[in-house]
């Protein structure tokens, strides 16, 4: 059960220390638990999980195809293992190691991208990730999740060292805006209303979740009523709430810091055809364009991803 | 080594490359020469040198094996199959639709099988995290990492081998089938390796070349690894691309064989029968 915090502007703790306290706590409950790290702890703050679990720790170097097989064959011994990297390298980059010493190998894997899209700042475009999900999707097997919050990247983190597989989520490693009382509990593979409404349904994850519930509410004053669900699992897809949440619906928009090809927008596509749904439909997210540098506002801003560019959206298709 | 254990060694290699070659030739095609190459390490290892329990796998003391070439299965299958993992008779479902043996070796299919391989260079890093693991659980068993030569072309190669000789991992056994040959020709003509041993102690290995038709120098050099305690250990097998088989040795593109014409089976037959010869003579001391 999830409950909605009501101040929107407060941020929470870094999300990289929100993922590496998450996997300290399973740590302390596991020792197979560990945590590996391609020469950006300092970046990503697993130095904190190095200082207190010094034997849970591994530093793979500036090398993320081997750590991610050093991963897996932990994993074939009984290890739990979490990798971080920046999303391109823990996905792009490593995309045939996590698909054959992970996923055709049955072995588990973790994977930590951080700074997703445009939160990646003034690394620039050569450490944009945008199109993460559409890899990770393919995997057969693997769970794809684009987190909002401090509370619900914990929880997806301690989920995932629960079960074996390939699994994936990505967010920022700065403080985003708290959408989620502490406490929140959540379920893998479905998407929560955050916000009802009758007039459009807008399916959006990761921490652009706060800026469609901003322009859910400017909508609502301007008498459109908007309905929002945080799809934080792109994979395995709430397929159910999507069917259910359209009918009545007279337009769907999908919104993402991601690619609009093969990502949450593609999957809810394939789900509304499928299922013989038509209606007014806008994957709103980034169509063939790479990234570039600059602050996260600014690239936000750039690439169409604020709430205002949102509203812009819904109402062009009423 | 004593005689009588050498000559078992033999026997057992003599075994392995009938099956190789038995299991090839039923099938009609297969990657021979990289098989071939590596019939002596493998009689070694499930002859001698390796902990292991056949009727239970998954044991836990058991040493590992990471064929990284993959493609080399066949000679893995075989040493399985003649050391009591499996029944022979799977030799003869190789590639076979929804068989336990595929071309590369899958550790969801086949019993003994510890790290699913084929797309080269991954397993250099498979192993080097299931030695990380058995370092960590304390225990005593070793990681036999076979790579090939022609593998070596892969750059994921050298990030493992960077990170298994920072950690001194030695309870990773890196072996080099250094055969000379990789698909499309010579190592030297495709992507010249130059000094293997030389590139490896420059990486911080404890590194050996033997041999890899002779058993005895295969069984002493690992012997000699398992002594090191203060770094990560390398063995480049100094090796024949269709090794024992002088018909396939001398052909000139033996990554793959198709067994699709009279002189090939002929050869084949000569080779199989040859061995068959020497296994029932009970091996070279009563020849």
């Amino acid at each position: 059960m999830f409950k909605l915090v009501e101040d929107r502007s407060k941020k929470g703790l870094d999300l990289c220390v929100t993922v590496a306290n998450a996997i300290m706590d399973e740590i302390a409950v596991n020792d197979k638990v560990v945590y590996l790290e391609a020469d950006l702890g300092g970046a990503s703050k697993s130095t904190l999980v190095e200082k207190k679990y010094p034997d849970n720790f591994i530093q793979c170097g500036i090398s993320e195809a081997n750590m991610v097989g050093v991963a897996c064959g932990m994993s074939s011994e009984g290890f739990v293992p979490f990798i971080h990297t920046f999303g391109p390298f823990a996905t792009r980059r490593v995309f045939d190691q996590v698909y054959l010493s992970g996923g055709y190998a049955h072995n588990t894997i973790n994977i930590y991208g951080s700074d997703p899209g445009f939160t990646v700042g003034p690394n620039g475009g050569t450490h944009t990730t945008w199109e993460d999900v559409a890899l990770m999707r393919t995997i057969p097997g693997a769970v794809v999740c684009d987190t909002c919050d401090e509370v619900q990247t914990a929880w997806v983190v301690k989920e995932f060292a629960k079960s074996e597989g390939v699994h994936y989520f990505r967010c920022n490693r700065k403080p985003v805006r708290n959408v989620y009382e502490k406490g929140s509990t959540f379920e893998m593979g479905k998407g929560n209303v955050i916000h009802k409404g009758s007039d459009v349904l807008v399916i959006t994850a990761g921490q652009i979740v706060s800026d469609a519930l901003d322009a859910a509410e400017e909508l609502e004053k301007q008498g459109i009523s908007v309905e929002v669900i945080d799809m934080f699992c792109i994979k395995p897809l709430d397929v159910e709430l999507i069917l259910s949440e359209v009918k009545g619906k007279k337009a769907v928009v999908t919104f993402e810091n991601h690619s609009i090809t093969g990502g949450l927008g593609s999957a809810v596509s394939e789900v509304l055809m499928e299922n013989g749904v038509s209606v007014p439909f806008k994957r709103h997210g980034i169509n063939e364009l790479f990234g570039q540098v600059g602050t996260p506002d600014f690239l936000q801003k750039e690439f169409k991803l604020t709430a205002s560019d949102l509203e812009e959206t819904i109402k062009s298709l009423l | 080594m004593e005689k009588n254990t050498l000559n078992q060694l033999e026997i057992l290699a003599a075994k392995i490359r009938y099956d190789v070659l038995d299991m090839l030739q039923h099938r009609g095609y297969g990657h021979l020469g990289g098989s071939l190459s590596l019939v002596e390490l493998m009689s070694v290892l499930y002859g001698k040198q390796m902990k292991y329990d056949a009727k239970n796998p998954k044991w836990e003391g058991r040493d590992r094996v990471v064929l990284s070439k993959g493609h080399a299965g066949p000679v893995w299958y075989s040493a399985l199959a003649e050391c009591g993992f499996f029944d022979k008779e799977w030799l003869y479902t190789l590639n076979d639709g929804g068989t336990k043996l595929p071309s590369h070796p899958d550790r969801t299919k086949t019993p003994g099988v510890d790290m699913t391989t084929g797309s080269l260079g991954q397993g250099t890093s498979t192993a080097s995290g299931i030695a990380t693991a058995l370092k960590k659980k304390g225990s005593d068993n070793y990681v036999y990492l076979i790579v090939g030569d022609g593998e070596l072309n892969e750059g994921q190669c050298w990030e493992a081998f960077q990170y298994l000789a920072h950690y001194k991992l030695n309870n990773c056994i890196v072996i080099i089938d250094d055969n000379k040959r990789q698909l499309d020709g010579y190592t030297k003509d495709i992507m010249n390796p130059f000094s293997i041993s030389k590139k490896m102690e420059a990486f911080g290995f404890y590194t050996q070349t033997v041999k890899g038709n002779d058993m005895e120098a295969i069984d002493d050099a690992i012997n000699k690894a398992k002594e090191v305690k203060d770094s990560a250990v390398c063995i480049v097998l100094d090796t024949i691309k269709g090794q024992g088989v002088p018909y396939f040795e001398q052909m000139f593109s033996n990554h793959s064989v198709k067994f699709n014409n009279d002189e090939i089976n002929t050869q084949t037959n000569q080779a199989k029968e040859q061995l068959l010869e020497f296994i029932n003579k009970g091996g070279s001391t009563n020849v």
